[in-house]
């Protein structure tokens, strides 16, 4: 005869199995996510169950300071506006400069037959609030796929290159600062045209200019642009500045420490840039071309950030 | 220990409400998602409430509540997914394992233990970063899970208050 514990005893399984269930289900996910990215459309449809709650989240910030910005007193905006008028006017005349440049250039670029810079399309979004992931450096801003945002638009601010869409949810998307540490970002030294791979430095918050020959021509101060190489960037956006040289005879590359140029800790307004660009395809790889591995290369790109392969 | 000592809380709550452990945890997510200015000092909220309610009601707040958070913090953050699931379930299974013993405890010891716990679910967090490549981000980590059990007997006296009887002016009542 068979005796069964009466109904309040049932607790469901042990906790330790409930654990293990869970902990290996975790894991399936963590493996999933991180080795073959197939975790994607789960994570936007959760990102859209939790989108409510980080719009709840960051009102009240945003009203106290609509309200703050309401009650500013009369000299402050007075001293604002006056710096604004100053900055309008630096800005409009390297602006008529710029234009006078430009119409040059395409003259001279039409003349020599090279390909017409196409024009830069951007979006503005403002920066949501910081990803609380001490371990990569990102920020969530308030415009999505909705509003025809792309994976891998570069993300600019009013002083440089601030990093890279690396995530695009329907409603907010992802950016990958410069400083994380798997980000990496083609430069062009501004001085003597200098061409190299800037690295995130992780907590730092500085950038890195990895592989340069320790009697590479760069110095203190230097300041470091897109070179628009990889096709992503637009040319010319300024990234960093170089900050620390440390040239070691023990060592075949210098260490180089760049502080960016961008407010990359700081939220505020940013704008997306999107271009479609006409690039000509990469050539082809030595290995497919031999026809080992037809058509098969591996993706190494992690977290969509900027592909050191693109400067080859 | 003398005959007769009782847990912390002499009083006999009510019973608790679904509601209210909803209402926790969508506050707590919502704390999560402030935009912080100095990330490194603010605790974990959905950590601390989970491991309120896997102490005090094991059996209605357990492994799969906390495997869901972890779902969302971890979308909402932008990190792996899986990561906080993992660190969430782990904390719940030894907020549960812990909780006959915290409730003996004074408010303070009771911060301790939770110390640990929350200290335990970071160090889960960490080991997972540093396995997919990421590098040490200093110290300031174990910040956050010491901040969340100095903020223990506070976040335990608010969460208790809808299951507190009505102050009755009745001196002939038992209880």
């Amino acid at each position: 005869m068979e005796h069964s514990p009466p109904p309040f005893f049932k607790r469901g399984p042990a906790p330790l199995v409930r654990l293990a269930f869970f902990a290996s289900l975790s894991f399936a996910l963590l493996v999933l996510d991180a080795r073959f990215r197939y975790a994607e459309g789960l994570r936007s449809v959760l990102a859209l169950a939790v989108y409510p709650l980080q719009v709840v989240a960051t009102a009240p910030v945003l009203l106290a300071e609509r309200i703050s910005a309401y009650f500013g007193s009369q000299s402050q905006l007075k001293e604002e506006n006056t710096a604004l008028r100053t900055r309008l006017l630096e800005a409009s005349l390297s602006a008529q400069r710029e234009e006078a440049a430009r119409a040059e250039a395409t003259q001279l670029r039409r003349l020599v037959g090279a390909a017409e810079r196409l024009p830069v399309e951007s979006t503005p979004a403002e920066v949501l609030y910081n990803g609380r992931d001490p371990y990569s450096k990102k920020v969530v801003i308030d415009r999505g796929a909705q509003h025809g945002l792309k994976l891998g638009s570069p993300v600019v601010d009013e002083a440089g290159v601030l990093g890279q869409v690396t995530r695009v949810h329907a409603m907010v998307a992802e950016v990958t600062l410069v400083t994380d540490k798997d980000q990496a970002i083609p430069v062009q030294v501004l001085r003597n045209g200098l061409r190299a791979v800037a690295f995130g430095g992780g907590a730092s918050g500085m950038l890195e200019l990895r592989f340069m020959a320790a009697n590479a021509e760069i110095q203190n101060g230097d300041r470091l642009v897109t070179s628009g190489i990889d096709g992503t960037y637009p040319p010319g956006l300024p990234v960093a500045s170089v900050s620390k040289i440390e040239r070691d005879a023990a060592y075949a590359f210098a260490r180089i420490a760049c502080q960016p140029a961008a407010g990359v800790d700081a939220g505020g307004f940013v704008l997306v840039l999107s271009q479609d660009a006409k690039r000509s395809a990469y050539p082809e790889d030595a290995a497919a071309r031999a026809g080992k591995r037809p058509g098969k290369r591996k993706p190494r790109r992690k977290d969509g950030a900027g592909d050191p392969d693109a400067v080859r | 220990m003398q005959f007769g000592d009782m847990p912390t809380e002499q009083r006999i709550l009510l019973p608790v409400r679904a509601s209210t452990i909803l209402g926790s945890f969508a506050v707590a997510l919502l704390l999560n998602f402030l935009p912080w200015r100095n990330i490194a000092v603010v605790p974990d909220f959905v950590a601390l409430a989970l491991a309120f309610w896997c102490v005090r009601q094991p059996r209605l707040v357990g492994l799969g509540a906390a495997w869901c958070l972890g779902l969302a913090t971890d979308v909402g953050n932008g990190v792996l997914l899986g990561q906080h699931a993992l660190a969430y379930s782990l904390l719940a299974f030894s907020a549960i394992t812990l909780s006959r013993r915290i409730l003996w405890f004074s408010l303070w010891g009771q911060s301790l233990h939770v110390a640990a716990i929350l200290m335990f679910a970071q160090a889960v967090g960490l080991a997972v970063r540093l396995a997919t490549g990421a590098d040490f981000p200093g110290w300031s980590v174990a910040i956050g899970p010491l901040v969340g059990a100095a903020l223990w007997p506070v976040v335990s006296s608010l969460l208790l208050i809808p299951q507190r009887h009505p102050a009755e002016p009745d001196p002939t009542r038992p209880l």
